[in-house]
Order: structure tokens, then sequence, then C-alpha cells
């Protein structure tokens, strides 16, 4: 039986079905039910991204079936290099989110049938090929989130959970009054997303519309995207939502955002885009070097990486406003390498904070005494966030300070700084929680001694560093689906 | 012809054994330090047939192989080896000078039970030198040069768990990755300079072919950027802050990133791209300053140090600056000798320092040692061995080499040749004030000071007679064998011997009777606070860290909590909320009923969906 796109939809739904009939009190079937399912949907994700043919190029494995056609709506899904990245991406991810959860213990079945509903809405938000699906299902994965903090979560949970959920729920809105102008103003009645791209390619929206719909989603999607200075709900909602969810979102779901912006902006309205560009691009420069300087300031590890995740989206801002193929495809390989990056992170500082009850580095300190494992792949996923050759990162914000160098030649250069700053913010994470004596509190502290409590770190960590020392294992998945996206400019 | 199966052998053997230490032998030393130093071995035994092999036909060998690594249309990097006789020089002291300190390790490391670790690390350190040695293009370069300074900060915190350590390991990396920051620059501006023939290139030999094309101005530019890379790694004024506190990593660790390869590097990068900056005159008058200066503000910190390895590191500073200057005055070649002999006589120094280290239970102030050169006979007479040929006294190495730079400064620069003469005169008086100090005369009466085990002092016998034949061994002609054979400025030879055996002497004068306290202190005067402070350079970038950069992201915090939170987020939330508080009420309890309303949603449009087909 070949697979087929819905599978992945149809396979998560069903794990939440099973679990809806299973008693809340049998946790090890319902994590086991939950564990096979992601099992297989990120054996399904690395099947379809081995299976997409870069010669061939376009949406493959195309699934189109109409469903209100008064109105245009059609359940379509296909990928192309880049979207098949993504279900890469959050095949890997999902899988080692769950494998973290086991620290879970308060309404566990609650929280694996949301899980599992964020997975189902990003997978039907990265395969659709429909705007209208790409809406709903986009929904489907965020609103689960405000709850799973809200319950799940640490601290200031009830005020992360609404700050997060506000700043969301308006960037939604705002993206959708964008997109359904673009439905409105295409004049062709249809939500499909290739039906309206062959049509623009030919007859572009006129440059009045464009002008008004193109700032929309970029700022309704730039807000999950923590485009500064929407950023405030990143920091304290990542910081105080359950390990999983950290991941998660700053892994795949943010970067929804960057994928909207190339999908729906970017490629459709190429004339709008060179209006706009430049201002996202500083922006782009605000969002590194001010997220990263104040993570300077920050004592709490969790806020570090919250604030660094922010200040690494400024790299995929400021080479989608490159518009050239080095820039555009430094963005959609820093999309993947960030997302494993950060959900590594996340996984680690989740771990630490959970066995030692804090996330402040004064408390910390000397840890890689003790935990010599966590300490290690602390260091690695630190250094690979700081953009140490080797890993994954490197390669991809290469790609997009040379891709921005012609055209933004001071924003590049400051990009440059943003990586000396990430350095230094990093470095101080590992010396004040990992270096140093050992804090005698800590002592009892262990390594994880299971093998499956290892994997998702060991899994996350040989990701970054094949990608990042073989590029070319995505880069050709990539490659061929970008140039359509610059294309308008490459002919100019 | 040097097949290039061999280069390949030479370069990941040290990778190889990395990655088995650190899959497989992390708990055990002896199989952790057999693999590694079988690494290194294996590495130095490719580069010396590689050597031979260049060496027996006349002729210029340039051997190249390269794979691309990124390549779309717009982007091409490349992973490959671009091999000529001064790459095979470099190859051969790092990897020949690293076998050495990595045989060492293994007697210095024996009781530490990390040392599985620290061989894993050294591995590392040896494939990422070699990455630079041998990189065929830029990024290649950025690539490995990045390494190295990540496989430095792991050894120079080593011992992470002590303060001092940890924080020299941070140190060292923060003022490379700045110094990087330039070199980055650099790269890329030379990057978009060179669409002049190919397209688009990083590959070091077609640029040997473009740079003439370039408009001067802007390859000036590019020229200074990569520069300040250098500046980093070889710690070079002002961003020479790093190496002395880097003496808290294990000595071989001081050894291997001092003496031969790692601060190296910027010397050998200079001479590698030497046809970029060729034709800069500013740029390279500014090069050429930078060293000098270096050189002897380094020289004058030495005399005020206690320390044994913080005065070879002083020292190290000092004689890298000398070859920088060298490099600036247009003589990559004077430059890559004094290199070569410099790190065979600096690894013996560090090497012999680790041994008293060693011996005296880590005791690292000159002053509490005394008669060194009884008690550790071999120890001693190889680190006199060292001390000579480092101040330049014929005929040991050193002599050969640095009379070609100060010959070099003769001819093009009276002030740089002041500068440099003063730095040699400098540097016999603290060697022998070292030497003195700690090894000359009787040793202590309760001394239980021993010699070391043979497999410390073997290196230190290797490299000693390094050190002594390194100026007969024609480096010069390997280096550059087209170049004319250089010959001996038999006035700066004269006057250069003359100031160095007066140093010694000097310093012989003042050290010979042991005086408990230094009479330097008193004959400085007021100077001497300030050497002691390294010309407080320390506090002035401590200064700028802790109030500048900390206070800018400090304001900027505020910042967002006072304005960006209060007025944007806040006044959002105000508006919302009512909003807000039904959901707050909604929120608890009702979990399962939310769960089920977003189940129900989808499965009901599933339905939806199945029965509209």
């Amino acid at each position: 039986m070949i697979p087929n796109l819905s599978q992945f939809i149809l396979l998560t739904l069903l794990g939440i079905v099973f679990l809806f009939m299973i008693p809340p009190q049998k946790t090890v079937v319902i994590r086991r039910i939950t564990n096979i399912t992601l099992f297989l949907t990120a054996l399904l994700s690395v099947w379809f991204f081995c299976a997409y043919d870069t010669s061939v190029g376009g949406f493959q494995f195309v699934q189109n079936i109409p469903w209100v056609t008064s109105l245009g709506i059609s359940y379509h899904l296909g990928i192309d290099g880049i979207n098949s990245l993504l279900v890469l991406l959050l095949g890997i991810v999902s899988y080692s989110g769950l494998l973290v959860s086991k620290s879970v213990q308060d309404r566990v079945k609650e929280y694996h049938i949301m899980y599992l509903l964020i997975v189902a809405g990003t997978f039907g938000a990265f395969l659709s090929l429909d705007i209208f699906f790409f809406y709903f299902f986009h929904e489907v994965a965020t609103i689960p989130v405000f709850l799973m903090i809200g319950i799940w979560g640490t601290g200031k949970k009830e005020y992360a959970a609404m700050k997060l959920t506000l700043y969301l729920v308006a960037g939604a809105a705002i993206a959708l009054i964008g997109l359904i102008g673009l439905y409105l103003s295409t004049g062709l009645g249809t939500f499909d997303l290739v039906a309206i791209q062959q049509h623009l390619a030919s007859n572009p929206i006129p440059l009045h519309l464009q002008n008004i719909i193109f700032p929309l989603i970029v700022l309704g999607f730039g807000i999950t995207l923590t485009l500064w200075p929407f950023h405030t709900w990143a920091p304290v909602g990542y910081a105080e939502a359950p390990t999983a969810i950290s991941m998660m979102h700053a892994g795949v779901l943010k970067k929804m955002g960057a994928y909207a912006i190339i999908r729906f902006a970017i490629q459709l309205m190429p004339e709008a885009a060179q209006i706009w560009i430049p201002i996202i691009a500083t922006l782009a420069v605000v969002n590194i070097i001010f997220c990263g300087l104040v993570a300077l300031t920050q004592r709490d590890l969790k806020y570090i990486l919250s604030y660094s995740s922010c200040s690494h989206m400024g790299y995929i801002l400021l080479g989608l406003a490159c518009f050239n193929i080095i820039g555009i495809n430094g963005v959609v390989f820093l999309i993947f390498a960030h997302g494993i990056m950060a959900a590594l992170a996340f996984a680690l500082a989740g771990f630490v904070a959970d066995h030692t009850k804090t996330r402040n580095l004064d408390e910390l300190g000397g840890l890689s005494k003790v935990m010599p494992f966590i300490g290690t792949c602390f260091m690695m996923a630190a250094l690979a966030s700081a953009g140490v050759p080797g890993f994954a990162n490197f390669v991809a914000e290469i790609m997009v300070l040379l891709g921005a160098w012609d055209q933004y030649r001071w924003h590049a250069v400051a990009a440059v700084l943003g990586i000396v700053i990430t350095a230094i913010y990093m470095l101080k994470a590992i010396r004040l929680g990992f270096q140093g004596p050992l804090n005698p509190r800590w002592k009892e502290l262990r390594d994880p001694e299971v093998l499956s409590a290892k994997i998702p770190f060991v899994l996350l960590l040989g990701v970054l560093l094949i990608v990042g020392c073989w590029p070319s294992l995505i880069l050709n998945h990539i490659g061929t689906s970008t140039k359509p996206v610059v294309e308008y400019f490459a002919k100019k | 012809m040097v097949e290039p199966c061999l280069v390949w052998t030479a370069f990941f053997s040290p990778l190889v054994a990395c990655l088995l230490i650190t899959l497989f032998c992390l708990r055990s030393k002896n199989w952790s330090s057999l693999i590694a130093i079988g690494g290194i071995l294996l590495s130095f035994a490719c580069t010396l047939w590689i050597a031979v092999k260049i060496l027996s036909p006349h002729q210029v060998l340039t051997v190249a192989q390269s794979f691309h690594w990124i390549q779309f249309d717009g982007l091409e990097i490349h992973f490959g080896f671009l091999l000529n006789s001064l790459a095979t020089m470099m190859l051969l002291v790092v990897t020949g000078v690293g076998s050495a300190i990595f045989i060492y390790s293994r007697g210095y490391m024996a009781d530490d039970p990390s040392m599985p670790r620290f061989f894993a690390f050294l591995s590392l350190f040896a494939f990422s030198m070699i990455g630079i040695v041998l990189a065929d293009n830029l990024i290649q370069l950025f690539i490995f040069w990045e390494l190295v300074g990540l496989s430095s900060y792991l050894l120079i915190g080593f011992w992470y768990h002590k303060p001092s350590a940890a924080d020299a390991g941070v140190k060292a990396f923060m003022v490379n990755r700045f110094a990087d920051f330039g070199f980055l620059c650099g790269i890329i501006l030379l990057w978009s300079l060179s669409n002049v023939g190919f397209g688009r290139t990083f590959r070091i030999d077609q640029l040997a072919t473009i740079v003439p094309q370039i408009d001067p101005h802007l390859l000036t530019i590019a020229a200074l950027l990569l520069f300040c890379g250098v500046i980093g790694k070889s710690a070079q004024v002002p961003l020479h802050v790093w190496l002395a506190d880097a003496m808290e990593g294990p000595t071989p660790v001081s050894a291997l990133i001092h003496a031969a390869p790692m601060v190296a590097a910027g010397v050998y990068l200079l001479a590698r791209l030497f046809f970029i900056f060729e034709p800069l005159t500013t740029a390279l008058t500014m090069i050429a300053y930078v060293g000098g200066i270096t050189a002897l503000m380094a020289a004058t910190l030495t005399v005020a140090e206690n320390d044994i390895k913080r005065i070879l590191a002083y020292s190290t500073l000092s004689q890298l600056g000398l070859m920088v200057m060298a490099l600036g005055l247009s003589g990559p070649m004077e430059g890559m000798y004094h290199l070569t002999t410099h790190a065979f006589f600096k690894a013996l120094l560090f090497l012999g320092a680790g041994s008293v280290i060693y011996a005296l239970h880590h005791e690292q102030n000159i002053w509490k040692m005394r008669g060194l050169l009884k008690t550790m006979p071999i120890t001693g007479f190889t680190f006199l061995i060292g001390t000579l040929a480092l101040c330049g006294i014929f005929p040991l190495s050193g002599f050969w080499s640095k009379d070609e730079i100060l010959a070099l400064a003769w001819e093009h620069n009276t002030l740089l040749y002041i500068m440099a003469s003063f730095t040699s005169a400098l540097t016999a008086f603290y060697m022998g004030r070292l030497f003195f100090t700690a090894f000359w005369g009787e040793p202590a009466k309760n001394d239980h000071a021993h010699e070391s085990p043979v497999i410390m002092t073997f290196p230190l016998i290797f490299l000693a007679i390094l050190a002594v034949v390194g100026g007969f061994i024609g480096i010069p002609h390997f280096l550059y064998p087209e170049s004319e054979h250089p010959h001996l400025n038999m006035r700066v030879a004269i006057i250069s011997s003359v100031v160095a055996v007066l140093g010694l002497a000097i310093s012989y004068l003042m050290y010979n009777k042991k005086p408990n306290v230094d009479p330097l202190e008193k004959a400085l005067g007021p100077i001497y606070p300030v050497l002691k402070n390294k010309y407080y350079f320390d506090a002035v970038y401590g200064w700028y860290v802790d109030r500048v950069q900390q206070g800018f992201a400090l304001l900027l915090s505020w910042f967002e909590r006072l304005v960006i939170v209060r007025l944007g987020v806040h006044g959002v939330t105000g508006a919302a909320n009512e909003t807000g508080k039904v959901f707050r009420l909604l929120q608890t309890g009702l979990v399962q009923f939310y769960a089920l309303v977003f189940v129900l949603g989808t499965v009901f449009l599933f339905i939806f969906l199945a029965r509209s087909l």
C-alpha cells in the first residue's frame, strides 16, 4: 500500500479517538498509543521526504477533493520541497516532544489528546494547498496550546496562556482579513493555492490591492513569528509552557508564520513585497539585536532560550527580505535547523527545570558534574544556536548572510553581530548553569538512566549534526521548490 | 605525485579518533589515549610521506581535490584540500609537534579521571587545525577556524568546575568570536567582490587569479577585515587579552594552543592569503605595526609576571608579534620560518614547564622553584636549550629565523627594527630571569622534585633536537622553493647576538644570587604596577562589558517591560478584559469539555467532507 498524505491527519485523529475510549487512569496505555501514533507519523514523514522526487519538483502526492464548490473550497493536500521538509521537522519534533512528556503526571489523558490535536492541526496546515484549510488547521493547532499552557504550565501560567493566545488570535484575525482579501481580489472564487498561483503568474493582483493585502498577511503571520515589537508573548509563553509545548511551538508552530509568508505573501504578491520588504528587513535586524541584547539580561534559562528564539526569527525575516535564491534557501534551511535546535534546547531546559524545580541560573551551577550527558547536550545545543560550524544552524545562517549581503549590507553586518551576541548569552548560560562548582543542592541529581529517556536528545542532536555536515541532504529538496518563489525577481 | 587519499587520511584520522573515543572509550584511559595518539601519529606519518614526495622531484607541487558541499544556482561552496609546500610545512608542524604533545599528555594527565574526554578534545583540536591548514576555500577555512576556537574553548575550560578555568574558556571563545565578526564580514565582502572572473567564489586558487582585478580600496577593507580574524586568533593587540588567561587549561593544552598550532594559525592565514595583502601597502603597513607593537608590549609584560606558564604565554605573544610584523613587511617566508622554529622551542618550553609543574605538584610560581637543573636534569637541560633558542643564540634554530625577520626590518623600516631589537633584548632578559630563578643554583633542602617519567621526557628530547637543528634543515627552501636562498645579514646577526647576550648577562647579574623579592619591582618604580596590571586592558574591557554593553542591554530590557509590554500588551488586554474574564472562568475544570468540542468539531468536519464526496 502506498501511503497518502491524508494518513498524517487520519492517523493522529485515530489516535485521539482511541485515547477518548480509554479510561484516564490507564496512563501507560495512553502513553503507548500516543507513542505508536506519533512514531508512525514520524516514519511517514521520513518516507514522504525520501519519496519526494526532487528531479521532477512541483507538488507531488496530491489529493484534491472538492468540498464546498460554491465557495471554491477543496480538501487539497500535496507536498513540495518546502513543506515536505516542514512535515519532516514536525514528525521529528512531535515524537521527541512526546518522549519528554513522561514527566507529566497530571491529567495524562487530556494532555495527550490535546498534544495529538496540535500535531494533527500542524500536519494539516503544512500539507494543505487550500488556503481555507490551511487557516482552519492552523487554528486547530493554535487553540489547544492555550489550554495546555494554562493547565500544565508553571508559574504565571494563566497570564502566559492569555497573553500568548490574545496575540496569536489577534495575529490570526489580521491574517484572515488578508487571506480573504486575497481570495476576493483574484476574482477566481477559489481558495486553491495552486490555481491561484497559476492565475496570478499571468494576471497579478492590482498593486493598490496588493499594498493592502500584503502587509496584513505579513503582520498577521509575523506576530506568530515573533516579529518585533509583537514578540512579547513568546518569552513568557515559552517559559511557562510545559516542555513539549515549548518545543513544539518554538520549533514548529511558530514556523507556520514563516511558511505562510513565503507561500501566500511573497510568492503571490511579489510587486507589493518589493515595496514593503525594506521595512521587514529593518525590523528583522531589530529583532536580532534587540531580542539578543534583552536575552543578555535574563537570569532564567527558559527566558534566555525564548529571547534567543525571537532573535533568531530575525534571520528568517532577513532571509525573506533578500528575494534571492540564496536567501530564501537559507530561510527554509533555517526554519528546519532552528526548529530542531529550539526543540532540543527547550527539551534540555525542561529536563533541568523538572529536576531542580528552578530555572534560575544563579541557583543552578556545575550541573555537568552530576549530569554530564545533559550538560554535553545542552552545550552542543547552545553552540549550535551560536552558529558554530558542524551544526545545521551555521549553514542556514551563512546562507542568509550571503543572500542579504548585496541588498542589505549593513543589515547583514548587524546580523553577523547578532551571532556574536548569541554566543555571549549562550556561553553565559552554559557557564552559570553547567560549569563552575556544583551547587550542593543538586548533588543527588543524575542523568536520565533509561535509554528511551535519552532518545529525544540524541535524535535531535544527530539530525542537527548530520544536516550540518551534509547540507545537500535537505538542500536538494529546498532548492527544487524555492525557485518559483523568487522567479519574479530572478527575471528582473 | 601525491595521492589524494594520503592527504585525506592525514586530514581525517584525528576526527576518526575523536569519534571513536566519544562513542566507545569514554571510560577507558588506555584505549582513549592509544586511539588518540595513534590517530595523530598516522596523520604525522602521512604528512611525512607527503613531504618526502613533494621534496623529491624538483618541481612546485600543488595538489588539490575538491567536492561540492553546497551547490545551487548562485552559490557554490566546496569542501576539499589545497596542498602546497607552505601547507605541507605547516602540516608537519601541526602533526609533528602535536604528536609530541599527545604522547606527553599521556603522562601528564595520567591521574586525571577525565582523561578520555581530554583526548577526545585534543583529537578534535588536531582535526580542526589540520582543516585550517588544508582548506581550499574561505568558508571551509572559516568552519575550521571556528572549530579551532570551539576546541580551544573546550580545552581551556577542561577543568570546568574551576571557575577561573571556565571563565578563561569563555573569554577565549568570546574574544575570538568578536574577532571573527570582522573575519566573516571580510570573507563575505571578498566573495561579493570576486564577481569578476568565473562568478563569485570562495576558492583560494581562483581568488589568487582574480585579486589583481579587484578595486584596491575595497580590497583593502576586505583584507583588513580578514586581518581582524588574525588579530583574534594570533592574539595581537588589542585582542591579546584572552591568551594569558588561557593558561588555566592543562599544560599540554597550553603547549598545543600557544606554541605551535592554534595561535600560529593567524600567521599561517596571512601567509596563505598573502596574494591578497601583497599589493596593499596601507594594509601591510598597519599589519606590520600591529605586529611590532604586540611584540614589544608583550615582552614588557613578561618581566612583571611570576607564573611560569604566563611568562611563556606573553613570550608567545611577543614572538607572534614578530611573525605578524614580518608578514607586514612583505616577508611571508621569514614569518613562516620563525613560526616553524618557534613551534619547536616554544612547545619544548611549555612541555618543560609542564614537567616542572607536574613534579612540584601544580606549583607555578617561579619564586618557589630553585635549582631545578640539578633535581630534574633532562627537563632542566632541554629547557635551557629552549631558552637559548628563543633568545636567538647562535647556532640554535631561533637565531636563524629571528635574524631573517630582523634583517627584513633593517632593510625596510628602521623604527620597527629598533622595536624588534629591543624586543629581542627583553626576550633574553626575561628568559634569563625565568631560568636563573627557577633552574639555577642549589635546590632547596626539603625539595622532593624529581624527574618526570620517560613518556614525558621523550617528547622533550625530541623537541630539543628540533630546536637545535631547526636552522640547518632547509626550512626556508622547503617553504618557498622558488625564492632565492636566504642570506645571513652579518651586521644584523652580530647586533642581535650582542643584544641577546647582553640581556642574558643582565638577568644573570640580577637573579644569580636568588633574591627573595624581585629586584625589578623596586627598579621599575611606578611602571611596575602598570605592567602588573597588563596596561589595564582587562580593566577597560571589563568596564565595557559590565557597564556599557550590559547597561545598554538592561536599558533595552526596561524599554521592553515598561514600554512595549505595558503600552502595547496591557492596552490590548485592557480592551479585551471582559473576554479575558470569561475565558478565565471557563478555563479551569472544563478541560474535557474543551477537548471534546475541538475533537467533535474536527470529526464533524470530516464527516461532512466525506458526505460531500
